[in-house]
């Protein structure tokens, strides 16, 4: 009977094994990086539980505030949810309000590309362009790309 | 309320040598304070007042608010304590270790200390003498666990360790503040470790406090930066800029000597090659890469590059800047 029971719940939370190697990136960073990637290539969906903070922590060996950092960030950015007293869920990342929230993501790394842009002395329109031109070559050379479908 | 470990101007002298230099340290409830150092920077030293086995020659320490050196049964009663050296009597067999240890402690979890032998593959008839370095922790580990203290106290627990036996260790430690109101206080010189486990860092060289502070923000707010100096610059004051809390230089292309700290003498070569001067620098907030730039090059600097440092390069560099 507990064993069903145990086999049940088991199968909401969903598992995920990361790795973690202290250096010069944070480890909180490491934890939310690996999670956002699952949720962008759709290894992670909507709705499943990801192991609590005391879970994961104890999984990875590493504090739990860092763990819990990981997730208050990934629910700052939208990729998961967290309901009180039940757990943290992945989100639903169709929502109207999250092309929001994307553009202000990617507005940092565009940042760091006009940075280099101005560092080598290219000026904007030209960035540009070479946006439209990598992006063009890149779904010529790989038609499969997943394409968002309105907005 | 009182914090689990309260240290202030804490200093201790063995004949000449300062081996504690006004220390101050607060544990919070809950935390996992890492402490690092080189050997013989005075952690163990500070350990041992803890502990209450050495008295403050001047400051105090204050364990859950009550001097450990007055009150030691009281303190020690809510200490879990497992350090480096092999301390455990070595006739004893490990179950009648359990037994006597048991008797000192009236909240002593007798499931946990089972479990714990389980998990961790300790033979209970087997004597303390015959246990080898990583039997002989894990038991160190059992004995310090089971009677769930307020404080956990990790002395040099993984060196000359296994990697199996350090990531129980690990374990322990995250099991054991995952349960309300338990702290910990974790001395290593295994920095990866420290900053697997630990939310707060303080780094101890000489005696003396080098850094204290959030582990995040310590590995977040240290950051390797190379600039050059502007042609009419005389070079001194990069480490002026808002934000700054502490440049060290490291190195530079034209004195070719890694921190040494001395200005290159050779005025000629630093007009002909350019002079880049490689930094670890602390900075208070979080770095605007574009923001410091304009500061540099308002002070005469041209900003080159701004790298993380992991916590193995800050450490390298505050201690050998203190050499």
């Amino acid at each position: 009977m507990s064993s069903l029971a145990n086999c049940v719940l088991y199968a909401y939370t969903h598992t995920v094994q990361l790795r973690i190697q202290p250096g010069a990136t944070p480890i909180y960073q490491q934890v939310s990086d690996q999670i956002r990637r699952r949720v962008s290539a759709g290894r992670l969906s909507a709705g499943q539980r990801l192991p609590s903070v005391r879970a994961l922590a104890e999984q990875l060996a590493v504090n739990a505030n860092t763990v819990a950092r990981a997730y208050r960030e990934l629910e700052r950015e939208r990729f998961v949810v967290s309901r009180h007293g039940d757990g943290v869920f992945v989100a639903d990342r169709s929502s109207p309000f999250l092309a929001r929230d994307r553009r202000k993501l990617l507005e940092s790394a565009v940042d760091r590309l006009l940075l280099e842009a101005e560092q080598l002395d290219v000026d904007t329109d030209e960035v540009a362009e070479l946006v439209r031109e990598r992006s063009a070559q890149r779904a010529e050379s790989s038609p499969n790309l997943p394409r968002r479908v309105g907005s | 309320m009182s914090y689990p470990l309260e240290i202030q101007a804490l200093c201790r002298r063995y004949g000449g040598t300062v081996a504690l230099d006004h220390v101050d340290l607060v544990i919070e409830e809950g935390a996992v304070l890492g402490l690092i150092g080189r050997n013989g920077a005075g952690k163990t030293t500070l350990i041992r007042h803890v502990l209450g086995l050495l008295k403050a020659q001047s400051g105090s320490v204050r364990v859950f608010g009550a001097d450990p050196v007055k009150h030691p049964a009281q303190t020690l009663a809510r200490i879990g304590y497992v350090s480096e050296d092999r301390d455990l009597p070595g006739w004893m067999r490990i179950e009648e270790l359990l037994r006597y240890t048991r008797a000192f402690f009236p909240d002593w979890d007798e499931t946990l200390a089972s479990d714990l032998c389980r998990a961790f593959d300790l033979d209970p008839r087997q004597r303390v003498r015959t246990l080898s370095r990583g039997q002989h922790v894990r038991t160190a580990l059992v004995l310090a666990l089971a009677p769930r203290p307020a404080l956990l106290v990790l002395d040099e627990p993984s060196s000359g360790l296994d990697p199996v036996v350090r990531r129980d260790v690990l374990e322990a430690v995250i099991q054991h503040v995952a349960h309300e109101g338990r702290t910990v206080l974790f001395s290593s010189h295994l920095l990866d470790e420290v900053e697997r486990v630990s939310d707060h860092l303080v780094m101890i060289d000489r005696g003396t406090m080098l850094v204290d502070g959030p582990m995040d923000e310590v590995v977040e707010g240290f950051k390797h930066v190379v600039y050059r100096h502007a042609e009419d610059s005389n070079g001194s004051g990069f480490g002026a800029l808002p934000g700054m809390s502490l440049c060290v230089e490291m190195g530079s292309t034209s004195s070719g000597a890694a921190s040494s700290g001395a200005p290159s003498s050779d005025s000629a070569s630093r007009n002909s090659i350019d002079h880049e001067v490689l930094c670890l620098c602390r900075f208070e907030t979080s770095v605007d890469e574009h923001a410091l730039a304009a500061q540099a090059s308002a002070g005469g600097f041209e900003l080159i590059e701004i790298l993380p440092a992991t916590l193995d390069e800050i450490f390298l560099n505050l201690t050998c800047r203190a050499s």
